[in-house]
């Protein structure tokens, strides 16, 4: 039985009372094991992981049922506490590799920072690991890297260098954001594979955030589906793409072009409507707007259902619907 | 190329002030305070009657005008580095603080910034130093008391800026405190900005003393400071021009120079950000 190591139950994240960004949502995170959030922008899965960090903008207010890591509760731990936690235990990789570097530090002292502060270590000692680091995650000559400063180096290397720094503690957890979104195709590849390898060799956690179902594929070892602030899906990744089961992972997964598969004058996959805006008190299932099979039903809360041991999702239509339209 | 230039002009101005400022005893051909009634108004050396001794002549009282002239440089650069120091602090830390927490803290900060605009700084520094009577301490606390407002805006706006960008938040994801945060990373990040206001503060303080010690309320006498210089010159100017031009060109220089600088380092140092 792996041990769990982020618990969330029941998170919500309202934005000024008005506006509910994230409705209570339920996932764990097991240790060395990758769990992708997936959905398109603006469902909630960012605040989600700043929640998580209590790193949540001013005017923001977060609640949980529980939200606990390796046991310790988050929720009463207070600022000091999360500080003393982040960065050392959990840490976390930001969207946008251009900006997310002090670009007033060296390399080097960015990195050394990060176990200084944690650990009683010498500045030379945790120069010495940076650089053991930056070779880790494929940087050559790592010994120059340290000396220089963030604008001399491409976003596919601040990456790595993010990637390397967030190493620095050895985390349980680690939590990326879109980690691989602003940087190009190739270099996108060598990231995920990185982060692969990475999570393979140290037994790293991951709440990887991600709206690239090629990346969910990718790293994945279980996926939730985020729709409107909600979890609507979760499964083991290769259940989610062999039998997706909410209408809207079964659309979002029709989205994707298969390269051989899909026909030249064939129109791609799309999903019709947009997210609705929910302000707080919406009821009923967000996507029944947009989906192909609403029922009266769906102007209430959606119940849980079982479509798989580790498979649940949030719809009025039992797990074989699928399965009965096909016959 | 011009810019450049300018720039190197503004740079050497200072540097030069700034070393004559520091070596000013050892510069200074004679005492400055030493008067001799037998050798009062000697006009400069390169004008008729002029002697190589007093290289700039001499002042009403005999007192060699150069030796005036390098000592009130040092009571310029003085005020103008010590105001500087003072405002900046008080104008960086009101500022920075509210721009990176906003909410009250900001509302607070634009309040105060609002009520320190309200303040006219000339006829407050001057009824300072006519009611506590004047000083060189008493000058630099007046205007570094009065003119922080520059630094408090600008340090606002760009800590509101920096706030956002992901390195803050990525600072905070490692477990930074607010304090390290706002000393470490943002502070250095928006110093480029408040360097350039520091010139300009740094002029306006020189020209501020200048102006108070020309109405006789900054530096006391016998203290050489530039304005009080042209204080005493305004009596003769019509029969000995250059008593008041000595000191208006030294002080028109220095403030030129001092500007010259500060544009030179914005464009520069926004160069070197933006690339």
């Amino acid at each position: 039985m792996p041990e769990t190591l982020l618990d969330v139950v029941g998170l919500r994240v309202r934005f000024g009372g008005a506006v509910e960004a994230v409705r209570g949502i339920s996932f764990t995170v097991e240790r060395g094991e990758t769990h992708c959030l997936v959905g398109e922008s603006g469902c909630g899965k960012s605040v989600t992981a700043l929640a998580v960090m209590d790193l949540l903008a001013r005017g923001a207010t977060r609640t949980a049922e529980r939200l606990s890591y390796a046991g310790t509760n988050l929720l009463s731990l207070g600022e000091r506490g999360m500080a003393r936690l982040r960065g050392d235990r959990i840490a976390m990789i930001f969207q946008e590799p251009m900006t997310s570097l002090n670009p007033a530090y060296t390399i080097g002292s960015q990195m050394a920072e990060i176990l200084t502060r944690h650990r009683r270590v010498s500045r030379a000692a945790a120069l010495d690991r940076a650089g053991d680091l930056l070779a880790r995650v494929g940087i050559t000559a790592p010994g120059m890297r340290l000396a220089q400063y963030p604008h001399q180096l491409s976003g596919g290397l601040r990456q790595r260098v993010m990637i390397a720094m967030a190493l620095m503690c050895e985390p349980d957890l680690l939590i990326a954001d879109e980690p691989t979104t602003a940087l190009d195709v190739t270099v996108q590849a060598q990231i995920l594979r990185l982060l692969r390898t990475l999570q393979s060799e140290l037994g790293l956690a991951m709440l990887l955030i991600t709206h690239d179902l090629g990346v969910v594929a990718h790293v994945a070892q279980r996926v939730s589906v985020m729709y409107a602030g909600e979890i609507v899906e979760t499964a083991p990744v290769g259940e989610l793409f062999r039998a997706p089961t909410h209408p809207y992972t079964a659309g979002l997964l029709a989205c994707v072009p298969v390269p051989g598969s899909v026909r030249r004058d064939e129109p791609l996959g799309s999903i019709p409507g947009t997210v609705p805006r929910l302000a707080s008190g919406f009821r009923g299932c967000a996507f029944r707007d947009r989906c192909a099979h609403a029922m009266a039903a769906c102007a209430e809360a959606a119940p849980e259902h079982l479509a798989g041991e580790a498979h649940r999702y949030l719809c009025q239509l039992p797990p074989d619907w699928i399965r009965d339209r096909a016959a | 190329m011009i810019r450049t230039l300018a720039t190197l002009l503004g740079a050497v101005i200072v540097l030069g002030t700034l070393i004559v400022a520091i070596c000013a005893p050892l510069l200074a051909p004679h005492d400055p305070f030493v008067q001799d009634l037998s050798l009062r108004m000697v006009p400069p050396a390169w004008m008729e009657g002029g002697t190589t001794a007093h290289l700039l002549g001499t002042d009403q009282l005999g007192r060699d005008y150069l030796s005036r002239l390098i000592a009130g440089a040092r009571i310029s650069m003085l005020i103008g580095i010590a105001t500087v120091m003072l405002s900046g602090a008080i104008g960086t830390t009101l500022g920075v603080l509210g721009g990176y927490f906003g909410g009250w803290v900001d509302d607070v900060v634009m309040f105060v910034i609002t009520c320190r605009l309200a303040i006219p700084v000339i006829l407050v520094a001057l009824s300072v130093v006519s009611l506590l009577g004047s000083s060189l301490t008493l000058v630099v606390m007046t205007l570094g008391l009065l003119l922080w407002d520059r630094f408090a805006v600008v340090a606002r706006t760009t800590a509101m800026q920096v706030r956002t960008l992901d390195y803050i938040a990525a600072a905070r994801a490692a477990g930074c405190s607010r304090a390290y945060i706002l000393v470490r990373e943002v502070l250095p990040n928006i110093r480029h900005h408040l360097v350039v206001v520091a010139t300009l503060e740094m002029a306006l303080a020189i020209l501020l003393e200048a102006a108070l010690s020309f109405l006789g309320l900054g530096v006391p006498a016998p203290l050489p400071s530039w304005g009080l210089m042209i204080s005493e010159a305004k009596d003769y100017m019509y029969f000995t021009p250059w008593v008041i031009m000595v000191p208006g060109v030294a002080l028109f220089v220095l403030v030129l120079g001092i500007n010259l600088l500060g544009d030179g380092l914005r464009d520069r140092l926004g160069a070197a950000r933006d690339a």
